[in-house]
């Protein structure tokens, strides 16, 4: 029984026995993304209060970071798509976005939308002219559609 | 039965052994260690007003704060301090870098090998300012089209072209996280806004605006954080968020003199780090200073020419 009293007051006095810490905000498996180019699929899907769920993140790590390609489902499809801009803490001089944003493309790389409404980081230029190659899927076209960069 | 009887005691020896511990650590710091820091404040008052040099020097500490090294002594090396010193008035001599605050409007330029102009230009409130020496960095938010948006810069970064301040002025809190939560209007600048001139000698002004927050869930617990720059924090919350602020304060926090003097650095050392580089801060000040004067004064002769 005192120990139990003990023990009352000990905790009382304590923090709580777990360890809590900011989230990373990683984009992983089954991370709701937002679609930000104007494709059909892609805004009714934001309209109706469903966001596309990543299903697959294309790189060894399984981690999406900024220009990763996604296989996303979407209203019962499989889209893919590229992250043009996270929510995680990014390194100097790369902006930091509210929400993960993505644009959804076809296998060729083709965007599905004609626009995109939100800000694209410029370091994308780069990071998606590198993963372009001459045979494969073609990115940059997605830097075509880009109304603004920060 | 005896078991139960010696565990017991042995719980009671633990609990008082437990107590007087923490009684005896009380008594034994706190109370000597607090005599000697108000006795030490005061000495070095009266030093600072009998000399008046010394105590401009010290407002640096508001506007240089990355001259001063990190309190924590495991991370401290005079050395590298020293180095780091030069290597920032060095910086300096190439580019402006000017007195700013959390809460400040920036605009920062940078050059940028992805951009297509090879310069990027972003501006923003400044949401924090952390770091020490050359590592010092701030962010800056925004809101682009309905998107916020966050860019963090290092302040000594060779890449940075120009440091503007738009609109000088200091916020109710020491870091404005709490704007990722609150209205987006509250960090909406546009890109094309115009510097503000503030009258020379003028402090800098408060802005003492009380930022809305959007109904939960929120980023963090803002309403345990003592936050002075939020209005409608009370009615998004429920009794229960209450009553575990109320568990969770640290209302005795302020009065544990330690930990201040342990968050800071005192004021010997501080005297030593501006004397070391407080005239050479002053001669960049005079002749930005004097530059700027110049610039304005012949702007309208070309415009006459």
């Amino acid at each position: 029984m005192l120990k139990s009293v003990v023990s009352k007051l000990i905790s009382a006095q304590q923090t709580c026995g777990f360890h809590t810490t900011a989230c990373l905000n990683e984009v992983r498996l089954l991370t709701r993304l937002r679609v930000v180019d104007n494709s059909e699929i892609g805004k009714r899907a934001m309209a109706e209060g469903k966001p596309p769920k990543v299903i697959c993140v294309y790189n060894k790590t399984r981690v999406g970071y900024i220009g990763d390609r996604v296989l996303v489902a979407i209203k019962g499809q499989k889209k893919k798509g590229i992250l043009v801009g996270l929510k995680q803490t990014q390194k100097v001089k790369v902006p930091k976005f509210d929400s993960n944003n993505v644009v959804l493309i076809d296998d060729n790389g083709t965007p599905l939308g004609n626009r995109i409404h939100v800000p694209i980081p410029t370091i994308l230029r780069t990071i998606l002219k590198e993963k372009t190659h001459s045979k494969g899927a073609d990115y940059t076209k997605l830097l075509a559609i880009a109304t603004r960069f920060v | 039965m005896a078991l139960a009887i010696r565990r017991s005691t042995s719980d009671i020896f633990c609990a008082a052994k437990w107590f007087i511990r923490r009684d005896c650590r009380v008594l034994s710091t706190l109370p000597e260690k607090a005599e000697v820091e108000v006795a030490t404040v005061t000495k070095k008052e009266k030093h600072i007003r009998t000399r008046g040099s010394r105590n401009s020097a010290l407002e640096n500490r508001f506007v240089y704060p990355e001259f001063l090294p990190d309190p924590n002594p495991n991370w401290r090396n005079s050395l590298r301090e020293k180095l780091e010193r030069a290597d920032m008035l060095k910086r300096r001599n190439q580019i402006d870098i000017p007195e700013f605050y959390v809460g400040s409007i920036l605009a920062v330029t940078v050059a940028d090998q992805h951009s297509q102009g090879k310069t990027n230009k972003f501006v923003g409130i400044c949401i924090e300012r952390k770091g020490c020496g050359l590592r010092a960095e701030f962010t800056l938010r925004n809101v682009v089209d309905h998107q916020g948006i966050e860019v963090r810069y290092d302040l000594y970064d060779p890449t940075i072209q120009i440091i503007q301040v738009l609109r000088l002025e200091k916020r109710l809190d020491e870091k404005l996280f709490y704007l990722r939560d609150a209205l987006p209007e509250y960090s909406t600048f546009p890109f094309d806004m115009d510097p503000e001139i503030l009258p020379e000698g003028t402090p800098v002004p408060l802005n003492p605006v009380q930022v809305k927050l959007k109904p939960r869930p929120w980023l963090e617990r803002w309403e345990r954080q003592d936050l002075k720059g939020v209005s409608n924090i009370e009615e998004h919350l429920k009794e229960k968020d209450r009553v575990r602020r109320e568990l969770r304060a640290t209302p005795w926090e302020k009065y544990d003199l330690m930990k201040q003097y342990r968050q800071t650095i005192p004021i010997e050392d501080q005297n030593d780090i501006w004397a070391e580089v407080n005239s050479q801060l002053q001669q960049l000040h005079m002749t930005r200073k004097k530059m700027s004067r110049k610039r304005t004064f012949s702007t309208p002769k070309t415009q006459l020419g």
